[in-house]
């Protein structure tokens, strides 16, 4: 187990972090050009009704003093209301955040069951044609935007095969599984040729590592070797990687919800998006945020878990 | 790895010897002529396009692909194939604007942070975790946000996201070059640090960012891509690729190659930059031996 002495300074690593992510967020609203009330406010608001929504998100203070105002409402989990759905906007996001946060899990499990076998096939036989291939794929879909992907796969798998719905969100976890499969899957192509990459190079680093050749001259079978030496080893590069990548795969998840029409908090942001509904935006924005770190926080542990070297730093 | 290698009258041959290692490379090759070609379509598409992109056809709407339309025709007649060639002019736009002002950025502000260290590098260290917190395009598109749709905010927008990365290859660069004699003899020679880090300092540290650079050209495609597709990119009128798939989306059961055919140009343009890339690394890792 990792120690409690370490646990603890990675979670106070985060406070000056998240601090800072809170100054952006704030400065974005502030950035607007000309007054975000009147931005906020309907055309046909009359001055008294601008003044009052002024009041109401505290436009009217000091800066400094509208940052503590922010920071500590963010704290007490209120973020605003949304303009658009006429709702507080935690709510508004946590009705929408499971559905993607499953879809972010499904891609994931998708992506190692594609890339795990994939990328120790090619490193078993670097330099023959397998390899050649499989890396040649994943390097064409290393080239594709998400949504392309998404649109090829409903082309083909949706409406000509008519394999999978053409958009949606099922009622039952199979219907789930069955509805959100394209657009998992497009997300999935995208961070599986990211970890086929990476894993490969690793991968043939590690068969080719002194403590390998020892464990095999020392007569362990080639299973045991496999198990014990290579694949732990594997394991913490995979970790690290699906961990980095979260956030390529949480932009994949924001376009491939559009793509499917799927009900998430990155359709939810487009939507805010193209609605200026600013309070909407900012809250969403911090979401994905959080989403990072606690991604960031949990492959620092994972991996030290995995990593007896790691926990020492 | 020498302190004099950078002198003048030795540039040439080096130049020239790395290029012939470089061209004996089947993925250098390829990428180099991928990407040649596609800076030619993007100079002059007029010369390469068959049709005019924008004329109406309403005798010839929603042909699929054949021979006097290789990619089709859209809903209102106009040539697919004509679109995704004038395209290349955006798009290649997008590779060069989207990255060369968070280059220019980066790279100098990496650069000072990593050469002075002290309180500039431990607040340079801490707005590059919180940026990192922030997934890339949710970033850009809350800035596009603000800042309203269009091309110009676009690249104000991933610049003020992507000189981050750039910094911090550089800056970690600097600080392994700060460390070798070198850098020593330079200061006891008394030249100045400006002089220091951008005439001895970068040259050594920059090929990593040049390789950097290449992928990250092919990534602001498919960013400025996914941005015109969702709408806050280029906007409609335009010939971009993003646009063009967007615009087939509706007619994806009855003509696929409207949205399918732009892909093919996107895909292509982005294995160019990354063979390129992936070429550099393999060619500046073994000078580095």
């Amino acid at each position: 187990m990792p120690s409690l002495s370490y646990l603890v300074a990675r979670l106070l690593q985060i406070i000056p972090t998240f601090l800072l992510v809170m100054v952006f967020i704030f400065l974005l609203v502030r950035m607007l050009p000309g007054d975000p009330a009147i931005a906020m406010a309907e055309a046909k608001a009359t001055d008294a009704q601008v003044v009052q929504i002024r009041r109401n998100l505290g436009l009217d203070q000091p800066l400094p003093v509208q940052f503590m105002v922010f920071v500590k409402n963010t704290l007490s989990g209120d973020l605003g209301r949304s303009i658009m759905m006429k709702a507080p906007v935690s709510e508004v996001i946590l009705s929408r955040l499971p559905t993607t946060i499953f879809l972010s899990l499904y891609a994931v499990a998708l992506a190692v069951l594609l890339a795990g076998p994939l990328a120790f096939l090619a490193a078993m036989r670097a330099n023959t044609t397998t390899d050649v291939v499989i890396r040649g794929v994943f390097q064409v879909g290393l080239s594709m935007p998400v949504f392309y992907i998404g649109l090829v796969l409903l082309t083909v798998l949706a409406a000509q095969l008519r394999w999978f719905p053409v958009g949606g969100y099922g009622t039952t976890f199979l219907g789930n599984l069955h509805h959100l499969m394209l657009p998992a899957l497009s997300v999935a192509l995208y961070t599986s040729a990211i970890i086929v990459r990476n894993l490969r190079a690793s991968l043939i680093e590690v068969l080719d590592a002194d403590y390998v050749q020892f464990a095999r001259a020392k007569g362990l079978t080639p299973r045991i070797v496999m198990t014990r030496h290579v694949l732990r080893n594997a394991l913490v590069s995979t970790v690290t990687l699906l961990g980095l990548s979260i956030g390529n795969l949480m932009s994949g998840t924001l376009v491939t919800e559009t793509v499917f029409a799927i009900p998430g908090v990155g359709r939810l942001m487009l939507e805010a998006i193209f609605a200026r509904d600013y309070p909407l935006i900012q809250g969403l924005t911090l979401t994905f945020a959080v989403m990072v770190s606690v991604v960031f926080l949990l492959t620092d542990v994972v991996q030290s878990l995995l990593d007896p070297r790691l926990r020492k730093s | 790895m020498s302190a004099l290698g950078h002198t003048s009258q030795r540039r040439p041959n080096r130049l020239l010897a790395f290029l012939g290692r470089a061209f004996a490379r089947p993925s250098f090759v390829i990428g180099f002529a991928i990407i040649a070609c596609s800076i030619l379509l993007a100079l002059c598409p007029q010369v390469f396009a068959p049709y005019d992109p924008l004329a109406f056809d309403m005798t010839a709407i929603q042909q699929p692909p054949s021979l006097a339309h290789p990619f089709g025709t859209d809903n209102f007649g106009r040539d697919v194939l004509s679109r995704v060639i004038w395209a290349y002019r955006v798009d290649m736009q997008m590779a060069l604007l989207a990255t060369i002002f968070a280059l220019t950025i980066g790279v100098t502000a990496g650069a000072f942070v990593g050469y002075y260290g002290g309180i500039a590098d431990t607040i340079f260290g801490r707005c590059v975790d919180a940026i990192i917190t922030f997934p890339f395009l949710v970033l850009v598109i809350a800035i596009v946000a603000v800042l309203g749709p269009g091309l110009v905010n676009m690249y104000i927008a991933i610049t003020m996201v992507n000189w981050v990365y750039y910094a911090r290859l550089t800056r970690a660069e600097i600080m392994t070059q700060k460390a070798n004699d070198y850098a020593a003899a330079g200061r006891v020679l008394g030249f100045s640090d400006r002089r220091i880090i951008f005439r001895h300092l970068l040259p050594n540290a920059i090929s990593p960012v040049i390789v950097y650079w290449m992928t990250d050209m092919a990534l602001a495609i498919l960013l400025g891509s996914s941005l015109g597709y969702l709408g806050l990119g280029a906007q409609p009128p335009a010939a971009e690729w993003g646009v063009l798939i967007s615009e087939g989306r509706n007619f994806l059961l009855t003509a696929w190659w409207m949205s399918l055919m732009p892909g093919v140009a996107i895909v292509l343009t982005g294995l160019g930059f990354s063979l390129l890339g992936d070429a550099l690394a393999d060619l500046l890792r073994a000078k580095g031996r």
